[in-house]
């Protein structure tokens, strides 16, 4: 927001950014989000099975999003905008690059709390477990309705 | 043997009153095609000229698909008010300082 405008040199982002893409982006990350709640309704229901299903979809839509996000990445990089040529490059790709890191991270969490789940070790209340890791997940979500949004449409 | 199957009876109690924390999930998928329409009308407005409401609009959907999520996927509606009031507490505080930091960058300067 504070260096609207001043990009001066390199690729503006209207010429790099392909909406329809990023936007399926966003709906697989959306439905990620609802197939986390629906793995912590299944925890709540002591249903294991149905816990470790909808953990692994969260996962691979996750996964889909991280791999839509560096493809996206790689179309910049051939368009002309790096990491260091510009303003807008240098902020675009540090903001949207550590949400993908949270996400890649919550990934991980996702798939080692399928693992955990399959050898039943976890201590404690399983449900309110899966509740954490959905609550990291939903944050990963919000935040990307609000850079879709400030980052991707209005500049577009 | 009475106190521990009276200790298990609450303890399933406290597992019941937890499994109807939150929607059902027909209510989840319901706000789950909620949010699907908002995101497509967000995506509308880049094809779509909205004109002067074509801020307003992006903004206003983007705070509801916030709060929407916040309170129905992380269940912050279903939950203590307490939690609710520490949320939406350290928001404004976040969004507060965010706009300070914009004013002295003179964002907000004609």
């Amino acid at each position: 927001m504070l260096y609207r405008g001043r990009v001066s040199i390199g690729p503006r982002p209207g010429n790099v950014f392909d909406i329809p893409f990023t936007s399926v982006s966003s709906f697989v990350l959306l439905m990620s989000s609802l197939t986390m709640v629906l793995a912590v309704s299944a925890a709540q229901k002591r249903d294991d099975r149905g816990t470790t299903l909808w953990l692994t979809v969260t996962a691979l839509l996750g996964a889909t999003f991280v791999g839509g996000q560096v493809y996206e990445f790689t179309a910049m990089y051939n368009e002309g905008l790096g990491f260091t040529t510009s303003l807008f490059g240098s902020s675009f790709f540090t903001l949207t690059g550590f949400h993908g890191v949270h996400v890649t991270v919550g990934i991980i969490m996702l798939m080692s709390l399928v693992g955990i789940i399959k050898r039943s070790d976890i201590p404690g209340d399983k449900a309110e477990v899966v509740e954490l890791i959905g609550l990291y997940w939903h944050f990963v979500d919000v935040i990307w309705i609000i850079i879709f949004t400030l980052v991707y449409l209005i500049p577009a | 043997m009475t106190v521990a199957t009276e200790t298990h009876s609450e303890h399933d109690h406290s597992h019941d009153d937890h499994a109807e924390h939150g929607m059902s999930n027909a209510g989840y998928i319901r706000v789950a095609i909620i949010l699907a329409a908002m995101t497509a009308l967000e995506v509308s407005t880049y094809y779509v000229d909205f004109g002067a409401f074509f801020l307003p609009v992006l903004l206003t959907l983007m705070c509801l698909k916030f709060f929407i999520v916040v309170s129905y996927f992380m269940h912050l509606k279903f939950d203590n008010k307490l939690f609710s009031f520490c949320f939406y507490a350290g928001l404004f505080l976040a969004v507060m300082v965010y706009c300070i930091a914009l004013a002295t960058f003179k964002f907000f300067a004609a």
